[in-house]
């Protein structure tokens, strides 16, 4: 067969697919969006859920969110960040530099429910703190760590050597070289990678259901850690599949809505100034 | 401080330097003064600039790094177990081939030093980055920008930048690493003139692979070939008189 | 000024306290080993999960056995605990959401770094990005409301079943399978390319004879990572699958996974029982068969790397 014609082919082909994928992909968010949206009114984002009727919001859901959200962050940075640290600045190439990527690497492999069920296994039942808010950030924030772990190893590595050279011949001990001048250069690396952190862990649903549970508290906004703290992911999986109330579709629609609109405004508002900060750190604006 | 004449700032005493099983510096002894310029000459690969490496120690930063001999800055072996390093460094600063400014202000490029080292009232800051800056011969240039990115200055204004940034941390020795490679014509010429102000209150040893440069600045020149120091002696007499056969191949451009 | 400069010259620096220097030294120390601590931490982590979750999993076996725990017959009200079925139904589904989404994958990752004009990639990079993003109870409710009825009524059945599942599924892992190839094929060396173009290649010999067979290693972790991410899956899985603990006969049919068998029946289990200690074990089982993957993948970046 002609090479030229099969070359056309092939590249209609490829642009088919292209296209293809895209389609799907805008068809996905556009769906979600077109029905979900018209459900979401301020009433709907303030409101209690109701158990058998009608017209419940997902107020408590909200906050519990991104209460669970922030704490997690809170639990899991340090460490995070700390580990990503060593493993850029201080690791050597030994055993024990191995096992700690080996076991990070595993660590971001563990399905979500393995960790739901870890959670319900260790802070849950064994350290008695039922399914509660606590239960649920310190679960997520295992979730969380291998990212963070990872995303400050690759940022801090990005920094050119010369800074730390630099540093270190002014006589600048290592602590201080990584807090003055490699942290900041690489916090917008690090801002957009919490981000991602961020947007994974506020749509996490099945580490949640067996640590924070399915229910809310009866007080809103509830700050006290041990009342149990249903998110919006749990909410749409648990009024679709369990729920009683008539509206159930209605409900869920807006609640993915919501968290899709939650995910586009993470990348889209977090991300463009951490590329405006980096261009401004570069010199460019001045 | 009091300035002699000839005073022993640093000696190098049988240094042998080796990059995992490839050593890369053979042997060597040098004894420089306070208060003076040396330069270190030799083609590309010579081990000039990781001698000056091992001068402050950022050949630590490089794991498969091994050392033998001693390296005397003010008769104290630096490779002694209780040499503390940071302070070491701060005696014994150092200038890069590339500028190398923080992504921050030209302020806060000259205040980190002081601030690393403890210095916190604004109105000491004030004083040292004003005199740093006077010193490198850059304040003129940039008193009304101090507040703008570093990032945004010439290679050359970068490069006195970071000479002034390395002044504000009072060091006694200056070690720099070919500071004019990267720079052009006019830029060198200003940062030769500098180092020409700067020799009487520090001593100043310069990498440079530029022989005329080496000749037009430095009080004492030391040859390098092949990790071998093969002379090292007054600069005048090393260019018009060499003691050996290699350096006056090497000067008079044989090879190289 | 000469004389003002060697004044300073000395004490610069002397405003600061003499104790500074041991205060940050101290500090220095203290946070290299908090950075070795974090790290320690991290590590453990892991461990612990197999620790916890694997002896936890492993007391059924105090009142099954392996081999029952291996059948296919699931009565927990019989006392009958046989995974075979999520298992296998974990795998049946993974499999036919890898052939769905696997030739799109490769085909689109071509596409985006060899074809595709800059606007095009320029759109494409952050969809897809923003799809791993997406929460995967969205990815089940539109599964739920889009792809259930759809195949309820071509099959004549509820339309709960393995090929919604693995349609939802290969949604799911389309965009993490395509940006890692993507990225395998983008930082090939350029050379390869111009070789085969300067014997004469057109452009399709070239992507199938040299840039996909060089990119292999790089596609093949992508679909490692995409297989990891479906076996794992739960809740869009959980939400069309139907959650019948039978082998499915054809695609229209309801089974379980292990995933969704986990989430069906631990909320309802007490802890302690056979019930919830088996359900700890299918979560062992789904661990070994994550952490496994990640060992091929190793095995694959280092047949690489020689």
């Amino acid at each position: 067969m002609n090479s030229k014609l099969t070359n056309r082919l092939a590249t209609g082909m490829f642009w088919l697919v292209g296209l293809g994928i895209l389609a799907i992909l805008a068809w996905f968010l556009w769906h979600i969006l077109s029905a979900g949206l018209p459900h979401i009114s301020w009433k709907f984002l303030t409101k209690k859920p109701e158990e058998m009727l009608s017209g419940g919001g997902i107020g408590p859901q909200l906050f519990n969110s991104f209460y669970i959200l922030a704490l997690s962050l809170l639990f899991s940075i340090p460490f995070g960040v700390g580990a990503g640290i060593w493993l850029s600045e201080y690791a050597k190439k030994n055993r024990f530099t191995d096992l700690v990527r080996l076991a990070t690497e595993m660590l971001a492999s563990v399905p979500s429910i393995v960790f739901g069920l870890f959670g319900l296994l260790v802070f849950v039942t064994t350290l008695h703190m039922g399914y509660s808010i606590i239960g649920g950030a310190l679960t997520l924030s295992l979730l969380n760590l291998p990212v963070l772990v990872r995303v400050t190893e690759e940022t801090l590595r990005a920094v050119p050597d010369s800074y730390r050279e630099a540093s270190l011949a002014l006589g600048a001990t290592k602590w201080q070289t990584i807090r003055k001048v490699l942290l900041p250069t690489a916090l917008p690396g690090l801002v957009t990678g919490i981000t991602l952190v961020a947007g994974r862990a506020l749509g996490e649903s099945a580490i949640l259901i067996f640590t924070a549970g399915v229910s809310v508290s009866r007080f809103a906004p509830d700050f006290n850690v041990m009342a149990s703290g249903e998110t919006l992911a749990v909410h749409l999986w648990y009024v679709r599949s369990e729920g009683l109330v008539p509206d159930a579709t209605q409900i869920a629609e807006g609640t993915a809505a919501l968290l899709v609109l939650v995910v586009l405004i993470l990348n889209l508002v977090i991300a463009l100034p951490s590329r405006f900060l980096q261009r401004k750190m570069a010199g460019k604006s001045s | 401080m009091t300035m002699t004449a000839v005073q022993e700032k640093i000696r190098v005493q049988n240094l042998n330097l080796f990059y995992g099983d490839n050593q890369a510096l053979y042997d060597i002894d040098l004894s420089m003064q306070a208060g003076s310029i040396t330069a270190f000459i030799g083609p590309s690969g010579c081990g000039k600039s990781t001698l000056l490496r091992t001068l402050n120690r950022m050949n630590d930063l490089i794991p498969s790094v091994k050392i033998t001999g001693e390296v005397l800055v003010d008769n104290q072996n630096i490779y002694a177990d209780d040499t503390d390093v940071v302070s070491l460094r701060k005696r014994v600063g150092m200038v890069f081939q590339r500028p190398n400014p923080f992504p921050m202000s030209i302020y806060d490029n000259i205040a980190y030093g002081p601030r690393i080292h403890g210095i916190k009232r604004k109105r000491d800051l004030d004083e040292i980055v004003e005199k740093s800056l006077r010193q490198a011969a850059l304040w003129e240039e940039v008193k009304d920008r101090l507040n703008k990115s570093a990032m945004g200055l010439s290679g050359g204004q970068q490069q006195r930048l970071c000479i002034a940034r390395l002044l504000a941390v009072d060091p006694d020795v200056l070690l720099m690493d070919e500071p004019t490679s990267a720079l052009d014509p006019i830029s060198t010429l200003k940062v030769e003139e500098l180092t020409q102000e700067l020799k009487d209150k520090y001593s100043i040893i310069i990498v440079t692979h530029n022989m005329q440069q080496a000749a037009r600045i430095s009080d004492t020149t030391a040859f390098f070939l092949n990790g071998v120091m093969v002379e090292h002696g007054e600069t005048d007499k090393l260019f018009t008189n060499p003691g050996d056969q290699r350096t006056e191949d090497y000067i008079t451009g044989r090879f190289g | 000024m000469d004389i003002a400069i060697k004044e300073t010259h000395d004490d610069r620096c002397a405003s600061a306290p003499p104790s500074w220097n041991n205060r940050r030294r101290r500090a220095d120390r203290m946070m290299h080993w908090l950075f070795i601590g974090s790290a320690a931490f991290v590590s453990l982590i892991i461990f612990s999960i197999i620790l916890f979750v694997g002896s936890q999993g492993l007391k059924t076996f105090a009142d099954v056995s392996v081999l029952q725990f291996f059948s296919l017959d699931w009565t927990p009200s019989e006392n009958k605990f046989g995974a075979g079925v999520f298992i296998l139904g974990s795998f049946i589904v993974t499999g036919l959401a890898l052939v769905l989404a696997v030739p799109f994958a490769v085909l689109g990752a071509v596409f985006m770094s060899k074809i595709a004009p800059n606007w095009m990639r320029e759109i494409m990079r952050p969809a897809t990005d923003l799809f791993v993003g997406i929460p995967s109870v969205v990815y089940g409710l539109v599964g739920l409301t889009t792809f259930v009825p759809i195949v309820g009524k071509l099959t004549g059945t509820a339309g709960f079943g393995v090929l919604p599942a693995a349609l939802i599924l290969a949604i799911m892992i389309l965009p993490t399978i395509l940006s890692v190839s993507e990225d395998a094929i983008r930082t090939l060396p350029g050379s390869l390319e111009e070789a085969s173009y300067a014997l004469g290649a057109t452009r399709w010999q070239t992507i199938r004879k040299v840039l996909i067979p060089a990119a292999t290693p790089g596609i093949l972790t992508g679909v490692i990572l995409g297989m990891g991410r479906a076996i794992g899956e739960a809740m869009a899985v959980q939400m069309v699958i139907g959650n019948a603990p039978l082998l499915p006969k054809g695609l229209g049919d309801p089974t379980s996974v292990l995933t969704t068998q986990i989430v069906k029946e631990m909320l309802n289990a007490p802890f302690g029982s056979t019930l919830s200690n088996s359900l700890f074990l299918m979560s062992l089982v789904l661990l070994l068969v994550s952490l496994s993957l990640i060992l091929i993948i190793r095995i694959v970046a280092r047949r690489r790397a020689v």
